[in-house]
C-alpha cells in the first residue's frame, strides 16, 4: 500500500520528466520505457501500461514527443517515441526546475544529495 | 494465446473514439500486453497467471479508460463513413441514414422531383380511390351495432327481392322471434305548401319502430310512438336536421308546429341529428299508417316498401333467414291467392347498399394498383442509373469496410424517404382526386357522404408509400451494395454492370404488360358504352323533356278534378312556344322507376298466383307516344273518348302480344288486370327497354301495358297520379323551355311545382352511369400507364444508346449505315416491349373476363380491342424507342471512340 502511493506521488510530479529524460538519447517504444523505468529505478518505480501510455499520448498531444510506427525485418511493427525539438526544450527546463527543487529539499531535510 | 485486442478493445468502448485512432491504440497497447506476458511466463507464471496480470496492467479497473478519457478526444459524429459498422443503436444509426439520405436527394433535385412527382400520382390514385373503398365498402355503417342490421326483402316467383307487402310486414314483424324488432319505410314525395314558397320534397314513410331498430337517436324531440303509427292517427311529421336547418332556421322552438304535406296538417315532433343518413335524401318523415292507400291493405300489392331488422344478440343470420322461411310458408298456407309461393330473403344492410358497386369498386382498385407498379418500376429504373452512376462511390465504401446489409439500408432510406414526400405530395392529389372521383361517379354511389380522408386512408396510404418505397429500391439497392470494389474503381461507365440491364429489361416489359391489361380494360369499357349508345331504345330519346308534377292540394280532393286538372295543364304545356306535345305517363322508361301489375288472358278469374305473369303497366295520356314517338304496330292508340263512359280498353307492347298471342292478331282480343278486372286490346305499339339499354332484354317482366288515365276508377285515382311525369317534345333544347313549364304547370292557384327536371337524354345517361364511370376511370388509368410506360422505355433506350456509344462509334467507323444503326438500336427495345406485350396479353386475357358483368355487346377476350390495343401500346413503344436510335445515328465515331 504504501509502496503505491510512493509511487503514485512521485509519478504525479516527475512522470513527465522521466519520459522525457529516457527519450532523449533515442527513440523508444513504449514496452521499452516501462522496462526501463522499473530496471533503472531498481523496481522502486513501476509505469503500467494503463497509465503509461495516456501520458505518451498527452505528451505527443502538446508536441513534446512524435510517434511513428516503424518496421524491422522479421518483427512487427511499433511505435517508436522520439524527443522532437520542443520536447528538448522543455526537458531542459523540467530537468533544472527538479535540481532547484530537489536541492531545495535536501537543504531543509538534511538527506545529501546522492 | 488471449486475444489481446479484443479484450483491449472492451476498455476503449466507452470511449467513442474514432475507429482508426482506436485501432492504433488497440495495437499498441496489445503488443505491451504481449510483451509483459511473455515476460512473466518467462519469470515462472503460469499462463493464466501472466494473462491476469498483463491485461490488468493494460487496462485494469477502469484506469486506463480514466487516464485516456484526458487526453484523447471522442469521435466526431461519423461524417460520410457510409456503411461503416455502426456502434450506436439502431436508431441512431438510421437518423444518419435519414440526414444523408436528405442529403442525396437534395443534391439532385431534378431527379428528386420526376421521381416524386411519378410516384406521387400512383400513391395519390391510390389514396382516392381507397377513400371511397373505405368510405363505401369497409367503414361500418353508421349506426350503433351495424352488423346486426338485416334488410328483409319478399321473395316473389318473378322477384328475387321485391318489396314487401305491409300486411306481410306486420305478420312477419309479429310472429318472429329472430328479430329484436323491425321497421318498415316507403319513399315518397310531399307537396309542402303554406310556409312560403311551395316546394316537393321527398320524403319516407316509415313505421314507428324504424327509427328505434336502427338505433337512431333524434336530435330534437323523439321518436314517432306507436299510438301515431295507427290508421286514422293525427299527422305527426319528423323533420332532417338539413330540411330543419333550411327550411326553418333551424327554430328550436319546431316542436309542436304544424306544416302542411300534402294538404295535411302535420305535427313536427322531431328533427333527426345532422349526421344522420338513410336510403335516399328524405326531408320529412311520416307515420306509414299515413300513407293512406288500399296498396298498404292488401297482400297483392308490393308499394315500395322496405324493411329493416335488427337481429338479437346471438341469433345467426341462418337462423333468422330459416325462421321467417317458415313464417312465409305459413302466411302462404293461409293467403293462396296472394302468398303462393313468397318467401323472404335476408341481406346484410350494409351488403345491401354497396354489394352491387364492390365489383366495380374491386375492379378499381386492381386497375390503380397497376398504375402505382407502373410508376414504381420507373422510379426502379431512375435509381438504377442512378446507382449505376454511384458504383464508385460504394464501391470506395465498400473499401473503406462498409457492410453490403448497411449500404442496402442506406439505399432504401433514401428510396423510403423518396416515397414518404410523394406520399405528401399524393395526399393532396387524393383530396382532388376523390372530389374528381365522386363528381364522376354515378350518382346512385351509395354512402358517398362517407367519403373521406380519415386516418385508415392515412394509415393506408403510409403503408402503400412504406411499400412503395422498399419495392422500388430493393433492386437499385442490392445492384448497388453488390459493387465489387476492385471492378469498380477501375472500370469505366462502359461496361458497368451487367445484372443491371437485366432487371432494367424484366422492369421495362413488366410496366408494358401493365399498360396492356389496362388498355385492354379501357378498349373493352369504351367499346360497350358505344355500343349500348348504339341500342335502340324503342323510342325518340332526342329533344324530349321529362318532370314530375305535384297537383294542387285543391284538386286532390276530387277525382273528377284531377282529371280536369290534368287535361288542362296538359293544354296549357302544349301551347308554349317550341312544345310540340304533352302527354303525362305514370312511369318514364330507363329512370329506375317501375311499376308492375298481375294480368291474365281472357275475362276469367285469376289463375293462381305463381301462374299469373305480370307485366310493366304505365297509365298515359292519348299523346304518350307521339311525344316519345314510339311506333304503332297494329290498331289505334288512345283518344280523349276513352274515359270512364267507355269501355275500359288497353295498348299492349309487341314482346307480350308475341308473348300471349303468338302469331295471332291480339287487337280486339281481352285480358284481365288485377284489380281493373277485364279490358280489351285496342292496338299494338312496339317495345320499349324500359329495364336499360343493356339489361332489359335478360329481365323476367318485358310484357307492356298501358292504360289511360282518363279510365283510372275513382278509388285509385289520386294514388295514380302521385308522382306522374309530364313528358313534353320540344323543338328547341328541352331545358331551354323548363320555366316556361315551370309557369305553365304552376296553374292559376300557383301550387303546383314541377320537380326531377331531365331530359331523356340525361335519364339514358344516368343509366350509363355506372358503366360510363368505370370506363372514364380506366381510360385515364390507362393513359397514364401508357404515358408511364413510354417514358420508361424511352429512359431505357436513351441510356442503352450512352452506354453503347463506343459500340456505335465502332461500328459507325466499320461503315455500318444509318439505317443498320436505328435497326439495331430499335430492335433492342420492341423485343423488350415484345416480351411485354405478349406477357400483358396472357394475362389481360385471365384478367378482362372480371369485366364481363359490366360489358356490353362485346366479349372480354375480345380480338379486335386486343389487337387495337396491342398495335397502339407498339406504336408508342415504337417512337419511343425512335426517338433514341435517331441519335445514335448522330453518333461522331472519332468523339464517341475518344470518350473513354
Amino acid at each position: 500500500m504504501e509502496d503505491q502511493s510512493i509511487d503514485r506521488e512521485w509519478k504525479k510530479g516527475s512522470a513527465e520528466l522521466l519520459l522525457l529524460s529516457l527519450l532523449e538519447a533515442l527513440p523508444r517504444h513504449g514496452y521499452e520505457i516501462s522496462k526501463l523505468i522499473e530496471q533503472r529505478s531498481q523496481g522502486a518505480l513501476r509505469f503500467h501500461a494503463a497509465s503509461l501510455y495516456p501520458l505518451l499520448y498527452r505528451l505527443e498531444k502538446r508536441g513534446w514527443i512524435q510517434g511513428r510506427w516503424v518496421e524491422k525485418s522479421g518483427q512487427r511493427r511499433r511505435r517508436y517515441y522520439r524527443l522532437t525539438s520542443q520536447g528538448r526544450k522543455v526537458l531542459a527546463s523540467q530537468r533544472q526546475g527538479w535540481q532547484t527543487f530537489v536541492e531545495a529539499i535536501s537543504r531543509i531535510t538534511g538527506v545529501e544529495n546522492a | 494465446m488471449p486475444d489481446w485486442n479484443e479484450q483491449i478493445r472492451k476498455h476503449l468502448a466507452a470511449l467513442n473514439l474514432a475507429p482508426a485512432r482506436e485501432a492504433e491504440i488497440v495495437e499498441e497497447l496489445a503488443q505491451h500486453a504481449e510483451d509483459r506476458y511473455w515476460e512473466l511466463q518467462s519469470g515462472g507464471a503460469t499462463g493464466a497467471e501472466a494473462r491476469r496480470i498483463a491485461l490488468d496492467e493494460v487496462g485494469g479497473h477502469e484506469l486506463l479508460a480514466r487516464e485516456l478519457r484526458a487526453v484523447e478526444r471522442p469521435e466526431l459524429p461519423e461524417p460520410v463513413v457510409l456503411g461503416a459498422r455502426s456502434k450506436g443503436s439502431l436508431l441512431a444509426g438510421l437518423g444518419q441514414d435519414l440526414r444523408y439520405g436528405f442529403r442525396t436527394l437534395r443534391k439532385n433535385p431534378g431527379f428528386t422531383a420526376v421521381a416524386m412527382l411519378a410516384l406521387a400520382l400512383g400513391i395519390g390514385a391510390n389514396t382516392a380511390i381507397f377513400s371511397v373503398v373505405n368510405g363505401v365498402l369497409l367503414r361500418p355503417l353508421s349506426y350503433p351495432d351495424p352488423g346486426r342490421l338485416l334488410t328483409i326483402y319478399e321473395t316473389t316467383p318473378e322477384f328475387s327481392q321485391a318489396s314487401v307487402a305491409y300486411p306481410n310486414f306486420l305478420d312477419w314483424r309479429r310472429e318472429s322471434r329472430s328479430f329484436s324488432d323491425m321497421g318498415a319505410f316507403r319513399g315518397d314525395d310531399f307537396n309542402f305548401t303554406g310556409s312560403g314558397e311551395p316546394e316537393q320534397v321527398s320524403g319516407e314513410y316509415v313505421s314507428a319502430s324504424l327509427f328505434p331498430v336502427l338505433g337512431v337517436t333524434p336530435f330534437l324531440g323523439r321518436n314517432f310512438l306507436p299510438e301515431e303509427d295507427r290508421q286514422g292517427a293525427a299527422c305527426a311529421v319528423m323533420l332532417s336536421n338539413g330540411f330543419w336547418t333550411r327550411r326553418f332556421a333551424a327554430d328550436p322552438n319546431i316542436l309542436g308546429k304544424s306544416l302542411t304535406l300534402n294538404a295535411v296538417n302535420c305535427a313536427v315532433v322531431g328533427v333527426l341529428p345532422p349526421d344522420f343518413r338513410f336510403a335516399g335524401n328524405a326531408r320529412v318523415y311520416l307515420p306509414i299508417e299515413q300513407y293512406n292507400s288500399v296498396e298498404l291493405r292488401t297482400r297483392d300489392d308490393h308499394p315500395g316498401l322496405r324493411v329493416i331488422g335488427r337481429l338479437k344478440p346471438g341469433v345467426t343470420i341462418e337462423a333468422a333467414q330459416s325462421e321467417i322461411a317458415s313464417i312465409c310458408n305459413a302466411l302462404s298456407h293461409q293467403y293462396p291467392k296472394s302468398n303462393a309461393g313468397h318467401g323472404a330473403k335476408l341481406v346484410r344492410m350494409k351488403d345491401d347498399m354497396v354489394a352491387y358497386i364492390r365489383p366495380t369498386l374491386l375492379l378499381l382498385v386492381c386497375a390503380v394498383g397497376f398504375v402505382l407498379i407502373i410508376a414504381c418500376a420507373n422510379v426502379a429504373n431512375l435509381l438504377l442509373a442512378r446507382s449505376t452512376a454511384r458504383r464508385r462511390d460504394f464501391a470506395i465504401r465498400a473499401a473503406l469496410g462498409a457492410e453490403r446489409g448497411r449500404v442496402v439500408r442506406q439505399l432504401l432510406t433514401e428510396s423510403v424517404l423518396l416515397s414518404l414526400g410523394a406520399a405528401m405530395i399524393g395526399l393532396l392529389l387524393a383530396r382532388w382526386g376523390t372530389s374528381l372521383v365522386l363528381a364522376a361517379a354515378p350518382g346512385n354511389l351509395p354512402r358517398s357522404a362517407e367519403i373521406g380522408i380519415d386516418p385508415y386512408v392515412l394509415l393506408f396510404t403510409l403503408v402503400v408509400s412504406l411499400l412503395t418505397g422498399v419495392l422500388f429500391g430493393l433492386a437499385p439497392a442490392f445492384h448497388g451494395a453488390n459493387a465489387n470494389p476492385q471492378e469498380s474503381l477501375k472500370e469505366g461507365v462502359r461496361s458497368a454492370g451487367g445484372g443491371r440491364h437485366r432487371a432494367e429489361g424484366i422492369f421495362v416489359a413488366v410496366e408494358i404488360g401493365l399498360a396492356v391489361i389496362l388498355l385492354a380494360g379501357a378498349g373493352l369499357m369504351i367499346e360497350s358504352v358505344w355500343r349500348l349508345l348504339q341500342v335502340d331504345p324503342g323510342f325518340n330519346t332526342r329533344n324530349v323533356l321529362t318532370t314530375k308534377v305535384a297537383l294542387s292540394p285543391k284538386v286532390m280532393a276530387s277525382p273528377a278534378a284531377i282529371r280536369l286538372a290534368f287535361q288542362q295543364l296538359l293544354v296549357r304545356v302544349a301551347a308554349i312556344p317550341g312544345a310540340q306535345s304533352a302527354a303525362i305517363t305514370s312511369v318514364v322508361p330507363l329512370s329506375e322507376n317501375d311499376s308492375e301489375i298481375p294480368f291474365w288472358p281472357g275475362a276469367g278469374p285469376q289463375p293462381p298466383q305463381d301462374r299469373t305473369t305480370s307485366a310493366m303497366f304505365y297509365i298515359v295520356t292519348p299523346d304518350y307516344p307521339s311525344v316519345m314517338q314510339i311506333p304503332l304496330r297494329r290498331g289505334r292508340f288512345f283518344t280523349d273518348r276513352d274515359n270512364l263512359a267507355s269501355p275500359p280498353v288497353v295498348v299492349i307492347d309487341d314482346v307480350l302480344a308475341r308473348h300471349i298471342f303468338p302469331g295471332e292478331d291480339p287487337v280486339g282480343r281481352q285480358i284481365s288486370i288485377m284489380v281493373l278486372g277485364p279490358v280489351q286490346i285496342a292496338g299494338v305499339v312496339g317495345h320499349v327497354k324500359h329495364w336499360g339499354l343493356d339489361s332489359d332484354d335478360t329481365n323476367k317482366i318485358r310484357d307492356q301495358i298501358y292504360f289511360p288515365v282518363l279510365q283510372v276508377p275513382d278509388k285509385f285515382m289520386s294514388e295514380a297520379v302521385a308522382g306522374l311525369t309530364l313528358v313534353l317534345r320540344t323543338g328547341p333544347e328541352p331545358l331551354s323551355l323548363v320555366s316556361a313549364v315551370r309557369a305553365q304547370v304552376a296553374g292559376p292557384t300557383q301550387d303546383q311545382p314541377i320537380y326531377a327536371v331531365r331530359t331523356m337524354e340525361q335519364i339514358i345517361s344516368g343509366s350509363l352511369a355506372e358503366r360510363r364511370f368505370t370506363m372514364l376511370v380506366l381510360v385515364i388509368f390507362a393513359a397514364a400507364a401508357l404515358l408511364l410506360a413510354a417514358v420508361g422505355i424511352y429512359g431505357v433506350m436513351s441510356y442503352a444508346v450512352t452506354r453503347r456509344i463506343h459500340e456505335l462509334g465502332i461500328r459507325v467507323a466499320l461503315g455500318a449505315s444509318r439505317r443498320e444503326i436505328v435497326g439495331l438500336v430499335v430492335r433492342q427495345g420492341m423485343s423488350l416491349a415484345a416480351v411485354g406485350m405478349a406477357a400483358g396479353l396472357v394475362a389481360a386475357l385471365a384478367l378482362t373476363r372480371f369485366l364481363a358483368g359490366l360489358l356490353y355487346g362485346v366479349r372480354p377476350a375480345d380480338p379486335a380491342t386486343l389487337a387495337a390495343v396491342t398495335s397502339l401500346l407498339g406504336g408508342i413503344a415504337l417512337l419511343a424507342c425512335y426517338i433514341p436510335a435517331r441519335r445514335a445515328t448522330a453518333v461522331d465515331p472519332v468523339v464517341a471512340l475518344r470518350c473513354e
